[in-house]
């Protein structure tokens, strides 16, 4: 009992504040920042290198939706033009805004006023992880400790999809899992909300062209909030929701 | 080396000569594997004599019109798995294996049932409760006993092995590290050995130490993280919280050593994409000696409360005779008293020069699968503080492409689950033609179903924890 107190006494308080004072340290790669005025003539490279695709050029534009931060192209650019900077805010609500082009992006805006007014100060979220390689989901147990402390929001992951009022969706959904995850979806009451958490339940990530998965969440259902990352960084993560429950200032 | 310096035997003699290096020369199989040759199938097996650091390989050839053979695991009880994914996968027929269906495609077939008026079954998954990853449990109880857990995987299949030989090298490099996404180190580490072998080339002394550094910071957070989730299942919630938050500082220094969390982007065949500062190191030594410090306690307090040990001990038990048996690998083989650690038996890298003393315990509990965590992360803090002090300077990244033609690269690396193997095959281009992974879990999975025998249906969370197996890494 002694032991136990004396423990609890040297931890100390340790939840981090949201938003976090100051960004996080480098090397950590959050969203980049492009400048096509940099580029060479007819230079392709940083597309050619790209692992998943997400890059096109001409002018320069990234999908965060495929972009795993793997920084090969930032290794082949010899004009600077791709930086990743610390800033770890990635969440859209449509896919279309993950195309980044030069240094802006728009984030996520709240949910329409109906499932705002149900969802806003208390949301339970299903997570199903249907392919991937369990880096979300790790992120997303992450977000329970005592330095994120997901609870102190009123948002809390339950066990049972009918207890539920939205999934959150991992991996790229494989053609094993997909009938697990419609199932999963259906028994979710409605009005319900889906996110999909990282790249590959974006667009199918490193996993997407194989014959074994369906290339994202969308295959299964409609997507109501797109996180990026791979995986996202729990601050991504954090950030992603409570944008969607309208409780974050904007930019 | 080269494909044609592999020893090539007849059928019979090959057979005998894996079972044989296994039970008269206290061999094991790494791995088992096949490539189609049109009208022929070569198959390839490896076994490693784990006291003399050896590695064995030899091929076979089956014959296409006529792809059977009578099967190893009658006898080799350790092939099971594997005689099951040749099936699957390229339908080679074992004849006379006890449990013949597939292990990832997807038609599950019967499951094993116990017959009795007493006999219940318990189907669980493949979404569980909790945030964590599908596969599928059939329990076969009496009462509250359990008699059998079959367990089904194939959820998380993704077709990696088949999506390698297509892929570019910086998409092969993106998959290796999503094989298992909290083993992104290890496999990368071993993708990049397996691609540095066939092209022949070595890496600078730095960047071979800032890998271990890596490799060793996945272990502690992985080991701490899962102390945590035992203390949450025992309902000792104080240790839950501090070791919870605990993995977080390792994956933090994970973060600024890599970029990422979880060590992505980091290992690539020819070294490492970053150093480290000089501030940086003295940096990590002051926090990984607080680390330490914060460790020990919670870790004493942990391992000293009788209502933990009392539900640890005796609970989940593997003898080592089983675990020979079974073939198992990594800290649960070690915690049965099997002394294997590819870090001691076939070491690469910096732990050629130096590397953490092995762990071994003798009962095979839940409580040694636990204990042995906290002492695999005291032997790494001291290991990496000793060694962050002794770093050279060095660029840490030269190319490394141009790969040897025809030939078969093996590649292994002691992860926190225990030994990954990848197995590269070229062809008389110099591309690959044939990318093989095995995660320590396609060992490990019937250690847990065989942990439960005889036990409880409530002790399902302590065992599963304390092997906390991948999925992915299975699936692939």
């Amino acid at each position: 009992m002694w032991d136990i107190l004396k423990n609890r006494w040297r931890q100390g308080y340790r939840t981090q504040t949201f938003p976090p004072r100051g960004s996080l340290p480098p090397p950590f790669r959050g969203r980049p920042a492009m400048d096509s005025r940099k580029c060479a003539d007819d230079c392709r490279r940083c597309a050619e290198v790209c692992p998943t695709d997400a890059i096109s050029t001409d002018p320069l534009r990234i999908d965060l939706g495929r972009c795993l931060f793997c920084q090969e192209c930032v290794r082949v650019c010899s004009g600077g033009a791709i930086a990743f900077s610390q800033d770890y805010r990635l969440a859209t609500r449509c896919e279309k805004d993950l195309v980044l082009e030069g240094d802006k992006m728009r984030l996520a805006q709240a949910l329409e006023k109906k499932r705002l007014r149900l969802f806003k100060c208390s949301l339970k979220l299903r997570v199903v992880c249907a392919g991937g390689c369990n880096g979300c989901d790790l992120e997303l147990q992450a977000l329970n400790n005592v330095v994120f402390d997901l609870s102190r929001f009123g948002i809390q992951f339950v066990a049972s999809p009918r207890h539920a009022d939205g999934l959150i969706i991992t991996g790229p959904v494989t053609v094993n899992m997909k009938l697990a995850l419609a199932k999963t979806y259906e028994a979710v009451p409605d009005p319900k909300i889906v996110i999909a958490v990282g790249a590959c339940a974006i667009s199918g990530g490193p996993f997407e062209g194989s014959d074994k998965v369906l290339n994202g969440a969308h295959s299964v259902a409609p997507v109501d909030l797109f996180i990026a990352g791979c995986p996202p960084h729990p601050l991504t993560i954090l950030d992603g929701l409570l944008r969607l429950l309208g409780r974050m200032k904007e930019g | 080396m080269a494909l044609h310096e592999i020893p090539e035997i007849d059928f019979i003699s090959w057979r005998r000569w894996i079972i044989e290096s296994c039970q008269l020369a206290k061999g094991r199989v790494i791995s088992l594997l096949a490539e189609d040759h049109g009208d022929r199938m070569r198959l390839y097996g490896l076994l490693g004599i784990d006291d003399r650091g050896e590695l064995r390989l030899a091929g076979t050839d089956l014959m296409k019109n006529d792809l059977r053979y009578p099967s190893l695991t009658p006898d080799l009880p350790e092939a099971h798995w594997f005689e099951r994914e040749l099936y699957e996968q390229h339908n080679i027929l074992p004849e006379g294996h006890p449990w013949l269906k597939p292990i990832r495609r997807g038609d599950y077939a019967p499951f094993y049932r116990v017959e009795g008026e007493e006999i219940h079954e318990v189907a669980v998954g493949p979404v569980h409760a909790g945030i964590i990853e599908p596969g599928h449990f059939r329990f076969q109880c009496h009462g509250e006993k359990v008699f059998h857990l079959e367990i089904q995987l194939g959820y998380q299949h993704r077709g990696i092995e088949t999506m390698f030989p297509k892929a570019n090298p910086s998409r092969q490099a993106v998959l290796a590290e999503s094989i298992a996404g909290d083993t992104v180190v290890g496999h990368a580490l071993c993708y990049a050995h397996a691609m540095e072998g066939l092209a022949d080339k070595s890496v600078s002394v730095r960047a071979k130490e800032l890998r271990v550094v890596a490799l060793e910071l996945e272990r502690m957070a992985n080991h701490v993280g899962d102390l945590g989730m035992l203390s949450s299942d025992v309902g000792f919630l104080p240790a839950s919280a501090y070791f919870g938050r605990l993995r977080g500082e390792f994956l933090n220094l994970l973060m600024e050593l890599t970029g990422n969390r979880y060590g992505r982007s980091f290992i690539r065949p020819g070294g490492t994409l970053l150093d480290l500062s000089k501030e940086k190191i003295l940096d990590f030594w002051k926090r990984l000696e607080k680390s330490e410090q914060e460790f020990r306690d919670v870790s004493d307090l942990f391992f000293s409360e009788t209502s933990v040990l009392a539900r640890f001990e005796q609970t989940g038990v593997i003898s080592a005779e089983l675990a020979r048996t079974l073939g198992l690998v990594g800290f649960p083989a070690r915690a049965s008293g099997i002394g294997h650690d590819v870090r001691s038996d076939y070491p690469i890298g910096a732990y050629r020069v130096h590397k953490p003393p092995m762990v071994r315990l003798t009962t095979g509990d839940v409580y040694a699968r636990a204990r042995i965590r906290s002492l695999e992360v005291k032997r790494s803090l001291e290991f990496l503080k000793e060694g962050l002090k002794a770093l050279t300077v060095e660029k840490t990244f030269l190319p490394c492409d141009r790969f040897k033609f025809s030939s078969l690269v093996v590649s292994l690396v002691e992860g926190w689950r225990g030994e990954i193997v990848h197995i590269a095959i070229t062809d008389s281009s110099g591309k690959i033609r044939l990318f093989k992974i095995i995660d320590p879990s396609f060992h490990n999975w019937q250690g847990l179903q065989m942990a439960m025998r005889d036990g409880q249906i409530s002790d399902f969370p302590l065992c599963n924890k304390s092997f906390n197996l991948s999925y992915a890494g299975h699936d692939l």
